[in-house]
């Protein structure tokens, strides 16, 4: 057993240390929830992609380095703790790519991989529906069979980047004569600017249109961007929840930074005989080494060939608590300067702990509810009988 | 890296948790809590057989350590079954017999130590606490003084604990052992091992307090079902779970710190290892209690053996606040 890295994984690290100290901007981007964010959100990515650290996990084929879990891992650290912006494309990387490398064809691939990466593609998810949340089975958009193609009917909501994104993906009932809901469903990927589609974006708790309602009706989408067979979608967008979950969402290096920042911001300004507050940023800096370490066990288990299945949604619980933790006692710290937005000329560190405060207050309920997942820990981690939710 | 327990390791501790599964370790605790200290001090020895306390003990001393990821193996295995007895103290007290650099009291202790033969409570109450763990059933109590070290084989009388199977008391007078500047950070080093294998054992007593109460909330009905289907019982079991998931690596990582060059760094990884695991533990205790309902709250079900464990490893070896406060000591 031991955390060592080897001389090359230090030299990896190294090169993307200094990459990163030469490229992130001095002063952050505007809040990518906005346009003007949003567009310099994708010019950060077509400047991460130029030198190749978009998709360093990706095959180099697509603009990746090929690199390990352990790898991303290092560069995850090194990107957070450089200040780095926040990832307009991280639906895209972490939810949709995966499915491609999974189920996708050669050909989805090559069409969809390097714009991706390049950020000259952001895509956005849909998955909820007005009626269909955690029960997202129960969903009723539908994709009825047409010449070459299908026709994608209904509506979806709570797409998260939908407001200013170019494409999506997400599950419709292609079969409204299956035995079961989660029969007849199938993944598609389709243009927001098509067509049939209205985007109409989502105010979020401070008013930043972060996510979107979609109305489809009767959109074209070419059988070529079918994600598996019909029929089968609810088992290709399941591999992918596992990876919104689990492993590759939320990387330990964000969390480890945004402690690291906090303990400096507590050094800085906090008052030392409050050992309340001191014990919570304690407490804030002890979850994120776990978390780090905890994911560090699982990347070893998955080189030994292990596989991470139910265990996702122990990080999905652990992570979005912890992120919640980390900004209410920022905000603590803060006091009356907390509240402060990014647009407030004032606010310390560029408004980041509001911005990452709200942010933070949706992650115990997207990527499937905490309580979904605490459900998921017990049935299948504990094996205790299914019932009622 | 490999940030797993490697094949040998998770053997040694399925091999432990045979062994004390087998050796009724829940009527060996109720004896020590009576006084009869006879069944503990024979499943000591089988303890000792397995190799447990030569891994405090260096190679020249006839042990086989210090084997730091191996101790806090182990210990997970005792806390599991709640193996009664100074068994944290006698592996910190071996660690500060091997950093006295006194070759005499290291040969007169360390082997005897590594064998099974002697029993050695250890006080250093600059770590927190006055008392000594059950000295009236050892071969003999070190007591750390500023920069003196006693050895002693009287106590005061005993103060109960909530424990029964705690056996608390103050050392009192002794021989000196050994004085000098080297004292205190042979001490500081005993420390850190007892909260190290403190944290582990109350790691292993929070997987025995939750496997228990699972396998219990399967088999009890109540309105006609399994309580284990209702929502609110088992997201109380997935937190039990999840706080004990994440508490494991930082042992582990906490561990390998101590086995290496930076002991600063290793004190912080172990205050975080040991508030985790020492939260993690009462919180699985107070589930264990909560959904077990009336018969969890009885003497009578050895339940109770873990139970009321959880709360004196919480605070044995630095309690919360100090180790908080060391995790972001500059």
């Amino acid at each position: 057993m031991d955390l060592d890295f080897t001389a090359a994984e230090d030299a990896f690290r190294a090169e993307a240390r200094a990459w990163l100290t030469a490229h992130v901007p001095a002063v952050p981007l505007p809040s990518l929830e906005t346009e003007e964010g949003f567009a310099a959100h994708r010019e950060w990515e077509r400047t991460l992609f130029a030198d190749r650290w978009s998709v360093v996990s990706w095959p180099e084929e697509y603009g990746g380095r090929g690199a390990s879990i352990l790898r991303w891992l290092i560069f995850e650290e090194e990107y957070y703790a450089a200040g780095a912006p926040g990832r307009v494309s991280q639906n895209g990387i972490n939810l949709l790519a995966p499915t491609l490398f999974e189920h996708g064809t050669d050909e989805q691939r090559a069409r969809v991989l390097p714009s991706m990466a390049s950020g000259e593609v952001i895509w956005a998810q849909a998955w909820s529906e007005p009626e269909s949340g955690s029960d997202l089975a129960s969903l009723r958009s539908t994709a009825v069979r047409t010449a070459g193609g299908w026709l994608l009917s209904g509506q979806k909501t709570w797409s998260s980047r939908a407001a200013f994104a170019d494409r999506a993906f997400g599950l419709f009932r292609s079969d409204p004569e299956a035995a079961r809901p989660h029969q007849g469903l199938t993944y598609l990927m389709f243009p927001l600017d098509a067509p049939g589609v209205t985007v109409r974006p989502i105010g979020r708790l401070d008013g930043k249109p972060a996510f979107a309602e979609l109305f489809l009706d009767e959109v074209f989408v070419p059988d070529e961007d079918v994600i598996g067979a019909p029929g089968q979608g609810w088992r290709v967008a399941m591999s992918t929840a596992g990876n919104e979950r689990g492993l590759t969402l939320r990387s330990p290096g964000r969390f480890t930074a945004a402690a690291e920042r906090l303990t400096g911001l507590w050094r800085d300004g906090a008052d030392p005989s409050d050992t309340a507050l001191r014990d919570r940023v304690a407490d804030a800096v002890i979850a994120a080494r776990a978390y780090r370490l905890f994911t560090y066990s699982n990347a070893s288990r998955i080189a030994a060939g292990e596989s991470i299945g139910a265990e996702s949604s122990l990080n999905k619980v652990f992570w979005s608590e912890l992120d919640i933790a980390l900004h209410e006692t920022a905000l603590d710290v803060l006091g009356p300067y907390g509240e402060l937005s990014d647009e407030a000329t004032e606010a310390p560190a560029h408004g980041s702990w509001a911005e990452g405060h709200t942010f933070s207050l949706a992650g115990p309920i997207y990527a499937g509810t905490n309580e979904i997942q605490r459900d998921i820990i017990a049935e299948r981690l504990l094996g205790l009988p299914k019932g009622r939710r | 890296m490999r940030f797993l327990l490697d094949d040998e390791q998770r053997e040694f501790a399925r091999s432990l948790d045979a062994m004390l599964t087998a050796s009724d370790t829940p009527g060996a605790v109720r004896a020590w809590a009576s006084g009869d200290t006879a069944p503990g001090r024979a499943l000591w020895s089988r303890l000792a057989e397995a190799g447990v306390f030569a891994l405090a003990v260096p190679e020249p001393y006839e042990g086989l350590g210090p084997l730091p990821v191996e101790l806090a193996v182990a210990f997970t295995e005792l806390g599991r079954h709640a193996v009664p007895g100074p068994l944290v103290e006698t592996v910190a007290a071996a660690a500060l017999l091997d950093r006295l650099g006194d070759q005499d009291a290291a040969a007169a202790w360390l082997p005897r130590i590594a064998a099974g033969k002697a029993v050695v409570s250890l006080c250093v109450p600059a770590a927190g606490s006055p008392y000594a763990l059950d000295p009236d059933a050892t071969d003999a109590v070190l007591v750390v003084a500023g920069d003196t070290v006693l050895l002693t084989e009287d106590a005061g009388p005993v103060q109960p604990s909530a424990d029964p199977a705690r056996r608390l008391a103050r050392p009192l007078g002794g021989t000196v052992l050994a004085r000098g500047p080297e004292v205190e950070a042979a001490a500081g080093h005993a420390a850190d091992v007892a909260a190290l294998v403190t944290a582990a054992q109350a790691l292993g007593l929070g997987r025995a307090l939750l496997d228990r109460t699972v396998a219990y909330v399967k088999q009890r009905t109540q309105f006609g079902v399994a309580i284990g289907s209702f929502q609110a019982v088992k997201h109380r079991l997935a937190d039990t779970l999840l706080a004990l998931e994440f508490a494991q690596p930082l042992l582990h990582s906490a561990a390998l710190a101590l086995a290496g060059p930076d002991g600063r760094e290793a004190g912080r990884e172990i205050a975080a290892a040991k508030v985790a695991a020492g939260d993690s533990a009462y919180a699985a205790a107070r589930a264990a209690l909560q959904l077990h309902g009336a018969v969890g709250y009885t003497d009578e079900l050895d339940l109770s053996l873990w139970i009321r464990k959880a709360r004196p490893l919480r605070e044995a070896w630095g309690t919360p606040a100090a180790c908080r406060a060391r995790v972001l000591a500059p």
